[in-house]
């Protein structure tokens, strides 16, 4: 298990290589200067200097990414434009509050997609599975920014139950798990658990009914097992491909909030990113994206290492 | 937002090649539902297509007196928008550029991705893992994560808008082309064909191209819908197509500033949008039913 | 099509009728296993290792062999379908990578392959699979020999031309697969258990079709199978296979009478006997062979080999004529004088 586990993360080093210099080339594809992109408008020419000499703007590109590198092993991912100050201060703040969405999102999200999915699987071809096919079609067609807006209109503007901005009262920036901050979660949570929970459907769908027309099944019924314990055997076989879509589920989840972010005014990654979008911060712009996209990475780590716990035979394969 | 997965899709294991195009298509005549959302894309393409035809409002007109008027006010069936432009006018117009930009950006990348699996999957060594190690890079950022690092790099704008998408849906479609492939080149009548003399364009050109098509163009079609959807997000948040073209992305960001005044007015572009995604969902799932390619 | 001493447009002979068509010298392929914590070479399977052998002009030379023995491997490197690592292959007396290009070596060498389903483009035609070739090769006139060449196999141009292969049935497109090999006119056809998944009926009728093509075009072929009884049909001699090496070449009669190694002594004595007097007394070769990544030192068969000594164990046997002159040859220290073995020379196989 410790020998996959470390090949796991080797095998992982290249790609987290790769994301850093796409990373890196974000600045670099920017239009116009390096320089003016990651710097306020109205530095002065000594200000200029400086940082052309702290970042090595006039050296070729592989030692520009060099110093960028190790820069940011050291914590330093430079200052952010709009507010001065350093962009790993605000990138993590601002993930935290993503992390508390996504996982809320997926609490909602996942046990809802496991139960219609099989539900759906169990039912094959009746008017159950068509229902529940249906939901989830619509559910990973849906642009769900869009859909938090209409959850907005129903929930908040003609129902008024539920607050439709920020992380708490008074547009407040800072969470805490009381009630008053739970309501603020509860729109944009929903909204993001829909699109996974068509996925979840879909796919433990496939799986318990792949799964209850295989062979072995047939052979625990014809040693006079119970359905129950015959749906026991299924569930832990569909268990290990279920955990990976549902660990990349919280992956895209963090990614996805993106919009969702925006449209509920979250204080999250994907506000600050919107932030510093609309106000070409691109330092801010990089150093969010570095760090969703290593979590991502990291993510996909986790799922492959908890899968090949849970079955044996990705070990060797 | 959905989330750019790879199913790898088989290679159908009995396709003919006579009567392959026909069976398709009278399998599709059988499913409605699919004919039905055959019908809403080309009427959706078409509307768009010649709304200047169309006998419509101007879309780019607005009136200070006129603005947010509710769905139904006489003149402005649906209603205006915030600057008193008429909602339907702009509506079928907003089709042209989000529809522009949510297909073209599959298509590129159905042509580049297609050719980079098919050149990994079939050349092996060291093209392959250098092809693929580089997609696995790509992988590591969630679609909406990249469009909208590469968009936000890149400024808002049409050509900017097509190229990040362009990028995003490059490594999906790589992926899926190169099983394929390394599927289809295993086979013994590509041994057959090499031994036979003829060189490896001619191969990939008589053997493979054929035999790796339509799982490659399947799985396009299944993107499409998410390529929309990501489109028109761009365009929501500000990075794509800059105002006052009519697009709906664009469209459902600039009206929610009237939620409260006039809630379901501001909720129409986005239904459009979910609509034209379902729609191609629903029609890539017929399509590739009525083509025979399993997950 | 009137009978003709050599397909139409075969490349002329260069060496002469004493010169083997094909000889193969030390044969070695090891194929890299990925493993280990970076992924990197960490063991090579050692699946052909140092296979040398002839094919005259004209015979059938039969290669017999557990599956994972090496036979298809040695298909695939003679037609140059994979590189080879060391060792010579030469056509007509022209070496290949020599004065032998691959694609002259392609025009000359053809296969069939198993899997008569999976060796012909489900995309095109009958007649556009078998005219392919011809085409890549410049022949003249690629439909119209399709079309002759399917007649000759014994499908009806007019019927068969412009279906696919799904609409046929496996028999019909094993014919197909034949048609296709002789297309480009070659000398030597490779046979890689060209029959083993046919009905045994069909098997019979391919068998002949073969037989009879190989008279009237003067072909040459090597026929790779597991089945003992079809390799005696069609072959004039027999090679034998195992763990990648050969262990013992014959000519038919001679083997079927004398097994000169212990390895194929236990194949032979596998096969049901049609004779119910006759009945197996020697145990049958128990187990899988061993894994090819690590191969057993010595003598490969030593592991599953009753008569195995300590020699066994430390030698390698060379494969060397049973006596001089011979034309039956055999790698086993039993007909080594100087093998150390205790039974050396001593009849102890029959």
């Amino acid at each position: 298990m410790f020998s996959y586990f470390l090949r796991r993360v080797i095998l992982m080093l290249p790609v987290a290589f790769g994301v850093s210099v796409i990373c890196f080339l974000l600045v670099q594809i920017a239009p116009g200067d390096p320089l003016t992109a990651i710097m306020p408008v109205d530095a002065t020419a000594d200000e200029q200097a400086a940082m052309r000499a702290i970042y090595g703007l006039d050296k070729p590109l592989p030692v520009q990414y060099a110093i960028w590198i190790s820069n940011l092993a050291q914590g330093d991912m430079g200052k952010s434009i709009a507010s001065g100050r350093p962009v790993a201060g605000e990138v993590f703040g601002a993930v935290q509050n993503s992390l508390i969405l996504a996982l809320s999102a997926a609490v909602v999200a996942f046990p809802i997609g496991i139960f219609l999915g099989f539900l759906a699987g169990y039912f094959r071809d009746t008017l159950l599975d068509r229902a529940v096919t249906a939901i989830s079609i619509a559910g990973v067609s849906v642009p769900n920014y869009w859909l938090g807006i209409v959850l907005v209109i129903i929930f908040s503007v003609n129902l008024g139950w539920l607050p439709s901005m920020g992380a708490g009262p008074g547009g407040s920036q800072d969470w805490s798990w009381d009630w008053l901050h739970i309501r603020h979660l509860v729109l944009p949570a929903v909204t993001l658990a829909v699109v996974p929970i068509g996925i979840v459907a879909r796919t433990v769908r496939a799986l318990a009914g792949d799964l209850l027309t295989m062979d072995f099944v047939q052979a625990l019924y014809a040693k006079g097992m119970s359905r129950g314990d015959v749906l026991r055997h299924v569930a832990r076989n569909a268990a290990a491909t279920a955990l990976s879509v549902m660990g990349l589920q919280l992956g895209y989840l963090l990614g996805g909030s993106i919009l969702i972010e925006t449209v509920f005014n979250w204080p999250g990654s994907g506000f600050l990113l919107s932030n510093a979008i609309f106000q070409r911060d691109l330092p801010l712009l990089q150093g969010t994206i570095l760090v969703l996209a290593l979590f991502f990475v990291t993510m996909n780590l986790v799922v492959d290492v908890a899968q090949a716990a849970i079955d044996p035979r990705i070990k060797r394969s | 937002m959905t989330a750019v997965d790879v199913t790898v899709l088989d290679a159908p294991a009995t396709v003919s090649g006579q009567g392959y195009w026909s069976g398709v298509g009278a399998r599709l005549l059988r499913d409605p539902l699919t004919l039905i959302c055959l019908g809403v894309i080309l009427l959706l393409i078409l509307s768009a297509a010649f709304a200047p035809w169309l006998g419509l409002a101007d879309p780019y007109k607005g009136s200070m007196i006129a603005r947010l008027k509710p769905i139904g006010t006489p003149g402005h069936i649906l209603g205006t928008d915030e600057q008193g432009r008429d909602m339907f006018a702009r509506l079928i117009y907003g089709g042209r550029l989000t529809l522009f930009i949510g297909l073209t950006p599959v298509v590129l990348a159905f042509f580049i991705g297609g050719t980079l699996g098919i050149v990994a999957g079939y050349a092996g060594g060291w093209i392959n893992t250098g092809i693929m190690r580089t997609v696995d890079v790509f992988f590591a950022f969630p679609s909406v994560l990249l469009a909208i690092a590469i968009s936000g790099a890149l400024g808002a704008g049409i050509v900017n808008s097509l190229v990040s998408l362009t990028i995003v849906f490059i490594p999906p479609i790589t992926r899926v082309s190169e099983a394929v492939t390394s599927g289809v080149r295993a086979l013994d009548y590509i041994d057959a064909a090499r031994a036979s003399g003829a060189n490896a364009l001619t191969v990939i050109r008589v053997h493979v191209i054929g035999n790796v098509l339509s799982p490659i163009f399947v799985y396009a079609t299944s993107l499409t819908s998410v390529c929309m959807i990501l489109a028109a997000g761009l365009s929501f948040l500000g990075i794509g197509v800059r105002p006052p073209e009519p697009e709906w992305g664009l469209m459902l960001n600039t009206l929610r500033s009237a939620i409260y005044v006039n809630p379901w007015l501001s909720a129409l572009p986005g239904l459009m949008i979910f609509v034209t995604s379902l729609c191609l969902n629903l029609l890539s799932d017929g399509v590739r039913s009525a083509m025979n390619v399993r997950d | 099509m009137s009978v003709t001493e050599t397909l139409p447009d075969t490349a002329p002979d260069k060496g002469g009728p004493a010169q083997p068509l094909l000889i193969v010298r030390d044969l070695q392929k090891y194929f890299p296993v990925r493993g280990g914590i970076l992924g990197g070479r960490k063991a090579v399977v050692q699946a052909v290792d140092g296979v040398s052998f002839e094919v005259k002009k004209g015979e059938t030379l039969g290669i017999v062999g557990e599956s994972g023995c090496g036979k298809s491997t040695t298909a695939r490197l003679l037609i140059g379908l994979i590189d080879k690592d060391r060792g010579e292959i030469i056509y007509d007396g022209q070496d290949l990578g020599g004065t032998l290009s691959l694609r002259d070596l392609r025009r000359g060498v053809q296969m069939v392959f198993q899997d008569s389903y999976a060796s012909l483009n489900p995309r095109l035609t009958i007649e556009e699979s078998i005219a392919f070739g011809a085409r890549i090769q410049g022949l003249p006139d690629p439909v119209g020999r399709a079309r002759r060449l399917m007649e000759r196999v014994g499908l009806s141009p007019d019927r068969f031309a412009q279906r696919y292969p799904h609409e046929v049935s496996g028999g019909q497109r094993q014919r197909i697969n034949i048609a296709r090999a002789l297309a480009m006119s070659p000398r030597l056809v490779v046979l890689d258990e060209a029959v083993s998944a046919l009905d045994k009926s069909v098997e019979a009728q391919v068998l002949n079709l073969l037989a009879d093509l190989r008279r009237e075009f003067g072909l040459t072929y090597i026929f790779i199978s597991h089945d003992l009884n079809v390799v005696r049909y069609i072959s004039d001699r027999i090679l034998v296979m195992y763990l990648g090496e050969v262990v013992e070449v014959a000519p038919v009669d001679q083997i079927w009478s004398r097994q000169a190694h212990p390895y194929t002594r236990s194949l032979f004595s596998a096969m049901p006997s049609m004779d119910p007097d006759n009945r197996t007394l020697e145990p049958p070769l128990s187990g899988d062979p061993p894994n090819p990544i690590n191969p057993p030192s010595g003598c490969r068969f030593h592991t599953r080999c009753r008569l195995a000594e300590s020699a066994c164990k430390t030698r390698v046997p060379t494969l060397r004529p049973l006596s001089v002159g011979s034309e039956h040859l055999a790698a086993c220290h039993l007909h080594d004088l100087g093998s150390g073995h205790s039974k050396a020379g001593k009849d102890v196989l029959a």
